[in-house]
């Protein structure tokens, strides 16, 4: 069974100019101990569909679906009740922004008890301890002083640490981090990761990174999701993916990678993604692809199979094809 | 042709943080002894974490804040606030934020206009008009657009915008404060292109502030690496990312992730994070993160020295 | 250098048909329909303020003797010539209720643009000017605040004398703080922003700063407190008017109007009722349209 199981889900927004469809029919499945990377651009509705996931979208969002399971329980028809025991607990996410998603009035350490409180039923002298234990898992130095301390007087890395800390608090069987090392520098985003990456191979926890970064999916994923104005583009182990895209828009952003240049000019993609006002009939992609046909601006596609990394395309790049775009 | 457009010597900027009527405040080290040369058509790039001072040393060049010690010379001219307003016109920036450095109240049109109708009261209505329309047409945007707002545009179109608001003074230097961290890969190629195209036609010296080495490598000639207000090591591009002589630098590459999967590399750990500028230690700045420092490092501020390749560094590579 | 750099333009235009400013404002406004109706009720008081005397169907100062204190029409010894009733002098009440919106709304308009101009440069000023200066301003605005405001401005209708002008000035120099720290707050807010600091790389002085580049970004907030402001400027009129502090008879204003019936109001309901409720209705409304106004212009509390 897997631990995570999309099927078919779209979430749509009531806006100022009515329905707006953030995510739009995307499949998704995560394994146990699999590091799983979502790559996109902004709209690209990468971090939207893991919080329809955590119930966490504001009520102008309607969430369709086929399938919405977490190790076989169905997050559709659970009640609020029964979902705040799994989120939080088995199901825990980190955020772009460490701080502001720390409450600013109260310690981290009161607030990293308050989770072991809430979900482990500890008593005072255990959750004191443990939270000792946690943070000196993720790193931070002198962490019986730093239980006491307000996120304010601590850096970026420390506070992305603590929400770690306070995430992987009762041991989740799936960590959602959105975008957790954008707002950091390099050098602290590289120990992030490393520790990531390090406490998915002790807990054997399933890791969904959701990232605008080719070199952090390169660097940290095991298999990648790549999507485009809501959809998912394609969807392939991180090193077939870097090798060979099938999908046009997944070949044309690896080549304007400044990384990949061979000129003083980058290759570029034209044009913007598609907004809410001029959404494509036919594929989303396809002003702005290299290789559209008729057929690309008038019929919508449907995904291929595995041997074409189900890339969302009606004609997925062949080998001679990649890298000329 | 070709002599440096810009010269900065021993620049620094210190900042007093805290204090009240009575008590003297601590005084903050932002930037301290920086020196750099420009030339027209080169582009140096100025890389660092936060708080590397990378942001104040903008601010200077662009004759927002006065240093506290050094020299700024532009065109010869040494700097100093009475002379500010008839350099203004020479440097120009661009900001990272696509969303916070247009005003939302102005139509494109008059953010075009702006810097001509303040320092050029001579101009015609008609000529600062054509002057703008001209300029839209340069970065790439189109002739409508001149009457719209800024909340109309994508990001990377009103990056557009802000790069055509810094060449309506015809500047010779433009300071670009990490124009295409905000925005997304496929739109950062697009304006990484235009800003190459830009200064071959107009033989812009380019003052490139990032973060992000990637970037870098392929957009700068020349590279200054900074850590905490001093800069530790400088060298053309080529020399940066072939033969890294600082630690720092060195582990600023080793960690800067590659679109590459198959890549095998080392990743040098850095322990700990930035120390706080308040502290103002004796010795390198680097030393209580480096793999390599002696008691010498912790008492004794190396200098930067070497001509072409430069590092402050008592054990360089 | 007037032909376009090849390779980086944009593709051919997109059909835009993003909604205008003006309509997503309605959106967000009309969401709430608490303010919707306080809009309409405003602009019945608008047209009443303006159109009153038209409407009324007697002279508001006309005193029909052999009616006084007649009762509304519905019940016993009530006519439908005085449909509200009459005063004790025998003035129509509906008359003079619908020419008291005139003063009314005078007193809000001049009320709240002297206090707001006169707040927005002040403020304005405190948020560009050096710290010394800023604290000074600061501080006077405290202390004006720390007064209790109907009482502050007894005192200044005291030394002024008392009259429905001197009333107007007294309410706009006590509600003036309030705009000052909204205003410095704002300034304070957007002068961190990437924009002004553009702004001064090409060379903009400090008057072009505060009234060109700042000053229109920081409006939202302040016509909201201009929309709040009006209804408690309505109230402190009518207050100081019941006081005998602000119109004096025989001016048809709301709170003058219970004053000059305060005795009657065991005799004859109708004569402090009506003025209570137009009050009550007029500021009520206001607020609602204030809470819708600060809904749509207020980005932080706008919804995805």
């Amino acid at each position: 069974m897997s631990l995570l199981k999309i099927r078919n889900l779209s979430v749509d927004f009531a806006t100022a100019s009515g329905q707006f469809r953030a995510v739009d029919s995307v499949d998704m499945t995560v394994e146990k101990g699999e590091v799983m990377a979502i790559v996109g651009e902004s709209g690209s509705g990468k971090s939207v569909s893991m919080l329809a996931l955590m119930g966490l979208l504001p009520w102008t969002a309607t969430i369709t679906a086929d399938e919405l399971s977490f190790e076989g329980i169905d997050l559709r028809s659970i009640t609020p009740r029964a979902r705040r025991k799994i989120i939080g607990k088995d199901l825990a996410m980190i955020f772009q922004e460490p701080m502001s998603s720390l409450n600013p009035c109260f310690t981290v350490g009161f607030q990293i008890k308050e989770a072991l409180r809430l979900h482990m039923g500890l008593n005072r002298a255990d959750r004191h301890k443990r939270a000792i234990e946690l943070f000196e898992h993720v790193g931070i130095p002198a962490p019986e002083s730093r239980l006491n301390v307000y996120p304010h007087q601590m850096s970026g890395g420390m506070n992305q640490r603590v929400m770690i800390a306070m995430a992987i608090a009762c041991k989740p069987k799936l960590l959602i981090a959105d975008e957790p090392t954008t707002a950091l520098d390099v050098t602290i985003q590289a120990q992030i990761l490393d520790l990531l990456v390090s406490l998915r191979d002790e807990t054997g926890m399933g890791l969904v990174l959701i990232t605008h970064d080719m070199g952090v999916v390169a660097e940290t994923a095991e298999r990648v999701s790549v999507q485009y104005a809501g959809q998912r583009a394609e969807e392939q182990p991180v090193r077939d993916l870097f090798e060979h895209p099938y999908h046009p828009y997944t070949s044309a952003l690896l080549n304007a990678l400044p990384e990949r240049a061979t000129s003083k000019l980058l290759p570029t993609i034209p044009g913007v993604v598609p907004g809410q006002f001029d959404r494509p009939k036919g594929c989303l992609f396809a002003p702005r692809c290299a290789y559209a046909q008729e057929k690309c601006h008038t019929t919508p596609p449907v995904p291929s199979g595995d041997e074409f990394g189900r890339a969302l395309c009606h004609f997925p790049l062949e080998k001679e094809q990649r890298g000329v775009s | 042709m070709n002599a440096p457009i810009v010269k900065a010597k021993g620049l620094a900027r210190h900042y007093e943080v805290g204090g009240g009527l009575l008590s003297k405040g601590k005084i903050v080290r932002a930037l301290s002894g920086v020196d750099f040369e420009l030339s027209p058509g080169k582009t140096l790039a100025v890389v660092g974490e936060s708080g590397c001072g990378k942001s104040t040393l903008a601010r200077l060049i662009t004759m927002i804040e006065e240093p506290t010690e050094g020299t700024l010379e532009i065109d010869d001219n040494n700097v100093t606030p009475d002379n500010w307003a008839s350099l203004r016109s020479s440097v120009q920036i661009v900001f990272q934020d696509p969303y916070g450095s247009l005003n939302p109240r102005q139509k494109v049109g008059y953010i075009l206009q702006e810097p001509l109708i303040i320092n050029r009261p001579d101009m015609s209505k008609q000529e600062r008009e054509a002057k703008a329309r001209e300029m839209i047409e340069l970065v790439g945007l189109r002739a409508e657009h001149y009457d719209r707002y800024p909340h109309m545009f994508s990001g990377g179109q009103r990056q557009r915008i802000s790069i055509a608001r810094a060449l309506m003074l015809e500047p010779r230097v433009v300071v670009l404060d990490e124009p295409v961290s905000a925005l997304d890969v496929s739109i950062q190629s697009q304006i990484l292109n235009l800003l190459v195209e830009l200064q071959e036609r107009l033989g812009l010296a380019y003052l490139f502030i990032s973060h992000d080495l990637s970037v870098v490598k392929h957009f700068a000639d020349e590279v200054i690496v900074m850590y905490l207000g001093r800069a530790v090591e400088r060298a053309s591009k080529e020399e940066i990312f072939a033969a890294p002589k600082h630690p720092y630098t060195k582990a600023l590459l080793s960690t800067t992730p590659r679109a590459d999967p198959t890549a095998t590399k080392e990743r040098i750990k850095l322990e700990g994070e930035l120390p706080s500028p308040l502290d103002n230690l004796p010795g390198c700045a680097f030393a209580p993160r480096c793999w390599k420092a002696t008691e010498e490092c912790r008492t004794g501020r190396p200098a930067l020295e070497g001509d072409a390749h430069g590092v402050a560094c008592f054990h360089p590579e | 250098m007037t032909d376009q750099v090849a390779n980086t333009t944009e593709p051919a235009e997109v059909k835009e048909i993003r909604p205008s400013a003006l309509r997503e404002f309605w959106y967000y406004f009309s969401e709430n329909r608490g303010a919707v109706i306080g809009m309409w009720v405003f602009l019945g008081f608008a047209f009443l303020a303006v159109f009153g005397p038209l409407i009324a169907p007697y002279d508001p100062t006309e005193q029909f003797r052999d009616h006084i204190l007649q009762p509304p029409f519905w019940q016993e010894g009530g006519s439908w010539a005085f449909p509200l009733g009459t005063d004790p002098l025998g003035r129509d009440m509906l008359s003079r209720l619908i020419n008291g919106a005139r003063y009314s709304f005078f007193v809000g308009i001049v009320v709240v643009s002297v206090a707001a101009s006169g707040g927005i440069i002040i403020g304005l000023l405190s948020g560009f000017a050096p710290k010394i200066i800023d604290t000074i301003i600061m501080r006077v605005m405290d202390i004006i605040l720390a007064f209790p405001s109907l009482l502050l401005a007894l005192v200044l209708v005291a030394i002024l004398g008392p009259s429905l002008t001197n009333a107007m000035i007294a309410i706009a120099i006590v509600f003036q703080p309030h705009y000052v720290r909204l205003t410095r707050a704002s300034v304070l807010a957007e002068r961190q922003k990437d924009y002004v600091t553009s702004a001064r790389v090409a060379g903009a002085g400090k008057s072009r700063l505060m009234f060109i580049t700042v000053l229109p970004n920081c409006l939202a907030p302040i016509i909201v407190q201009g929309a709040l402001s009006f209804s408690t400027a309505i109230l402190d009129a009518a207050a100081l008017g019941f006081l005998g502090m602000g119109a004096q008879p025989p001016t048809p204003e709301w709170g003058t109007m219970l004053a000059e019936a305060r005795e009657f109001i065991l005799r004859a309901w109708w004569v402090v009722t009506f003025p209570g409720l137009a009050i009550l209705v007029t500021v009520l409304a206001i607020n609602l349209m204030g809470d819708g106004l600060r809904d749509a212009l207020d980005p932080k509390l706008k919804r995805s």
